[in-house]
C-alpha cells in the first residue's frame, strides 16, 4: 500500500466520474434533472469501444462515445421538456433504454482489444519536484482534459454571460423567458451537453482508462455515483471534482487493503479471510448513501446551490416558476 | 414559407376516456417491438425471425408457458410492490435488493437452521415466508427512513442498497454456507421446496415435468390485497392523496414522513416475499444471481401497468415471456432493450393522457 499509488489511481479513475458529475451539473443547472446518466456512460462506452475497434482509430471512437451519450439525452429532452413528462421517471427509463441499446449493439465485442487514447507526460509540468510525478506523468490524456474542465467549467457556469443564462432558466425561467433566453433551447443544450460529458466518461472508461467493453459491468454503477456527487457537491464542479478523485481513490485503497498480511502492526482480516472483502467492495456505495444524506442536509439549512426549478417543466404562459 | 401545420397540445379539460390508458399501453409495446425490430435489422439481424422464435420460445407448449408463470411469479409480487410505492411518488428502485434480503432471510430458516427440520412441510414455508417478507420490509425501511427524516432521493439510496444487498449475500454464499467452495449453498431440505405442479404427476401424467409452483399463488393473493388496500381502505386513500397532492394531504392531517415508511416497507415486503418464493419454487437454494434484473422489469411492469394491481399480472406474464425467450435469442440484451423502450414510450405517451394532441394548420392558429 502506496500513498502515491493511491493518489494517482484516484486522479485517473476519478475522471470518469468528474466527467459525468459535471455533465450533469450543466444539465441540472437549467433546471433538467437526468437520471439517466448510467445509461448514457454506458452507451457512449459501447459507441466508443466499436467505433475505435471498427475503425482502428481511438479518437474516432472517443468522438462516437461522446455523440451518442449526446444523442441519447435529447431523447429525455425531448420526453422531460417538450413533453413536459416527469424528469425522475423519464432519466430512469433512460438508463434502461441505453443499457438495452447498449447490451444489443455492443454484442460480441467482449474480449476485443481496440486502440485507446495515449498516455502522456506533460512537458515542463512534471519537471515540477513531487508534484510533477504524482499529477502530470504518465497519466491518460483525458486525465489532463478531468483538470481543465473543473476550472473552464466552474468560470463559464458563474462568470460568463451564457452561463448566467443557464443559472437563470433553472432558477426562473418566466424571468429568463421575458428576457428573450430561450427556456427550451437553454435546456436541449445543456441536457445535450450533459449528455456528451456522460457519453465522455463511458469512453474515458472503454478506450482509455480500462480499456474494454463487460456489457453492463463496464460502469458497474458509477453513473448514479455521479449524480450522487452532484447533489453532495451542492451543484459546483469544484467540489464534485474533489469527490470525484475521492472516490477514485478509496476504489484503489479497498483493493489495496487486500494485499499485505499485516496493517499497522495487526493482522489484516481482509488478507486472511478473502470473503470480507464483499465488504470492502460495499464500502464505495455506503459512502454513497452517506455523501447525499450529508447533501441532503446542508440542502435543509440553505437551499444555496440547488436550482430552483429543478425537475419541473417549463409552460409558457403558466403560473409557477 | 411557414409549413402549414403544427402539432398542438391542449390540456385536457374533461375526464380520460377509460380505454385510453390501455390503449397507450398496448401502444407503447407495439411500437417498442417495432422500434426494437429496426435496431435489429439495422444492426444485420432479422427482425421477423428474431421474433417467431420469441413467440414459439414462450407460448409454444404448456411446458414453455409454465415457465413464463414462474418468471412472471416474482414481476407481479415486485410490481406490485412498485406499484403501491409509485403510487404514493416514491420510486423505490430497489426491488432487486429487497428480493436478495428477503431471499436471504427465507434461507436462513433452513441453513442456520432456525427451525429443526424434521418440522412439519407447512411451518417451515410458513416461516420462511414470513421472514422473507420481513427481510424485505427492513431492507425498504432505510431508505424510507431516509427519505423521511432527511429527505434523501430514495432513488438513488435504494439504487445503492441494491450492489450492497448482492455483495452481502455473496458473503455468505461464498463464505459460511457455501456447498464445497462453490458460490451456492447446498441444495434445501425437501421440506423447504414450494409444492410444484410437477408433484402432482403421479397422478396427473399431465403435470410431469410443469414446473409451476406455489408462489405464483402468493402472487394473485397479494394482487387482490393490494387492491383492496389502494381502492377500498383508508390507507390507500392516503397514499393516493400523499401522491396526488402532498400539501393537500398534510393540510388534512396526514402523516406523510409515517406513510413514507411505511409504504416502503410494504413495497421492500412484497420484493422480500417474491425472493423468498423464488429460493423455495425455483433454485431451491442461495446463490448468485438469482434474480434476472426482476426488481428492474418490476418496475416498468408497475408502470405499464398504470399502477393498477390486476393490471400488473397480464402485465408481468408479458415480461415473463420476454424473460423466457431472451434467454434463448441472440443477442441476449434484446428483451432488456425491448423493456427499456416500453418503459420509456410508456412514460412518453403520458403526454397523451395529459393533453388532447391535435394537428392544426398554422393559420387557423393566426386567426385564433
Amino acid at each position: 500500500m502506496n500513498l502515491e499509488v493511491i493518489l494517482r489511481a484516484g486522479l485517473s479513475t476519478g475522471t470518469i466520474l468528474i466527467f459525468a458529475a459535471i455533465g450533469e451539473i450543466f444539465a441540472e443547472r437549467s433546471g433538467v434533472m437526468n437520471l439517466g446518466v448510467e445509461g448514457m456512460m454506458l452507451i457512449g462506452a459501447m459507441a466508443a469501444f466499436k467505433v475505435s475497434y471498427v475503425t482502428q482509430n481511438a479518437w474516432l471512437g472517443l468522438l462516437a462515445g461522446i455523440l451518442a451519450g449526446g444523442i441519447l439525452s435529447l431523447a429525455h429532452g425531448l420526453v422531460v421538456i417538450s413533453l413536459q413528462a416527469d424528469q425522475t421517471v423519464s432519466g430512469l427509463s433512460l438508463t434502461f433504454l441505453g443499457t438495452g441499446l447498449a447490451l444489443v449493439i455492443g454484442e460480441g465485442l467482449t474480449g476485443l482489444n481496440t486502440p485507446t487514447i495515449p498516455t502522456v507526460t506533460l512537458p515542463l509540468l512534471s519537471k515540477i519536484p513531487f508534484i510533477g510525478l504524482i499529477f502530470f506523468t504518465d497519466f491518460n490524456l483525458l486525465v489532463y482534459v478531468g483538470y481543465l474542465l473543473i476550472p473552464l467549467s466552474w468560470y463559464f457556469i458563474f462568470k460568463t454571460r451564457p452561463g448566467m443564462h443557464l443559472r437563470a432558466v433553472g432558477e426562473k425561467p418566466s424571468a429568463a423567458d421575458s428576457l428573450g433566453i430561450s427556456v427550451y433551447g437553454t435546456r436541449y443544450l445543456y441536457t445535450f451537453i450533459g449528455g456528451c460529458l456522460a457519453g465522455l466518461a463511458g469512453a474515458t472508461i472503454s478506450i482509455a482508462i480500462s480499456p474494454g467493453w463487460y456489457s453492463n459491468l463496464t460502469t458497474s454503477g458509477q453513473g448514479w455515483i455521479a449524480i450522487a456527487l452532484v447533489i453532495f457537491a451542492r451543484w459546483n464542479p469544484y467540489t464534485a471534482a474533489l469527490g470525484g478523485y475521492f472516490f477514485g481513490m478509496l476504489r484503489r485503497f479497498t483493493l489495496d487493503l487486500q494485499g499485505p498480511a499485516m496493517i499497522l502492526g495487526l493482522r489484516n482480516p481482509f488478507f486472511y479471510d478473502h470473503n470480507l472483502v464483499f465488504f470492502l467492495q460495499m464500502v464505495p456505495f455506503a459512502l454513497t448513501i452517506v455523501a447525499l444524506v450529508w447533501g441532503s442536509g446542508a440542502a435543509r439549512r440553505n437551499r444555496r446551490g440547488t436550482p430552483a426549478a429543478l425537475g419541473i417543466p417549463y409552460v409558457r404562459g403558466e403560473r409557477g416558476l | 414559407m411557414k409549413f402549414p401545420y403544427k402539432i398542438k397540445f391542449e390540456s385536457r379539460t374533461n375526464d380520460v376516456p377509460k380505454w385510453l390508458p390501455l390503449a397507450t399501453s398496448l401502444g407503447a409495446v407495439v411500437v417498442a417491438f417495432i422500434i426494437s425490430g429496426i435496431v435489429l435489422w439495422l444492426i444485420g439481424g432479422n427482425p421477423f425471425q428474431v421474433y417467431r422464435y420469441f413467440f414459439t420460445a414462450s407460448f409454444g407448449s404448456w411446458g414453455a408457458f409454465s415457465d413464463i408463470l414462474v418468471k412472471a411469479t416474482p414481476l407481479i409480487l415486485i410490481g406490485l410492490g412498485c406499484s403501491v410505492a409509485f403510487k404514493m411518488n416514491i420510486l423505490n428502485i430497489g426491488a432487486e435488493g429487497q428480493f436478495y434480503i428477503g431471499a436471504f432471510f427465507a434461507s436462513m430458516v433452513v441453513l442456520v437452521p432456525i427451525i429443526p427440520l424434521d418440522s412439519p412441510k407447512w411451518l417451515v414455508l410458513t416461516l420462511m415466508a414470513l421472514m422473507g417478507i420481513l427481510g424485505g420490509a427492513l431492507y425498504g425501511f432505510i431508505p424510507g427512513f431516509l427519505k423521511a427524516v432527511f429527505n434523501v432521493n430514495e432513488i438513488i439510496t435504494t439504487l445503492m442498497l441494491n450492489y450492497i444487498a448482492i455483495f452481502w449475500n455473496n458473503y455468505w454464499i461464498f463464505g459460511k454456507y457455501s456447498d464445497a467452495g462453490f458460490q451456492m449453498t447446498p441444495t434445501f431440505d425437501k421440506v423447504a421446496w414450494l409444492p410444484r405442479l410437477a408433484d402432482l404427476a403421479k397422478d396427473y401424467p399431465f403435470f410431469s415435468g410443469i414446473t409451476l409452483h406455489l408462489g405464483v399463488v402468493f402472487g394473485l393473493v397479494a394482487a387482490v390485497l393490494i387492491w383492496v388496500i389502494l381502492k377500498r381502505s383508508r390507507w390507500g386513500y392516503e397514499i393516493a392523496l400523499i401522491g396526488d397532492n402532498p400539501k393537500a394531504a398534510n393540510y388534512a392531517g396526514i402523516n406523510i414522513k409515517k406513510n413514507i415508511i411505511l409504504v416502503m416497507m410494504l413495497s421492500g415486503a412484497l420484493a422480500g416475499l417474491a425472493g423468498m418464493s423464488e429460493v423455495t419454487g425455483v433454485v431451491h437454494r442461495l446463490q448468485e444471481r438469482i434474480s434476472t434484473n426482476y426488481g428492474f422489469s418490476g418496475v416498468i411492469v408497475a408502470w405499464l401497468a398504470k399502477l393498477n394491481p390486476f393490471a400488473v399480472i397480464p402485465v408481468a406474464i408479458l415480461f415473463g415471456a420476454l424473460i423466457v425467450a431472451g434467454r434463448e435469442i441472440q443477442p441476449s440484451g434484446l428483451s432488456f432493450m425491448i423493456q427499456g423502450t416500453i418503459l420509456f414510450l410508456v412514460i412518453s405517451s403520458d403526454v397523451f393522457l395529459r393533453y388532447k394532441v391535435r394537428i392544426v394548420r398554422t393559420h387557423q392558429e393566426e386567426m385564433a
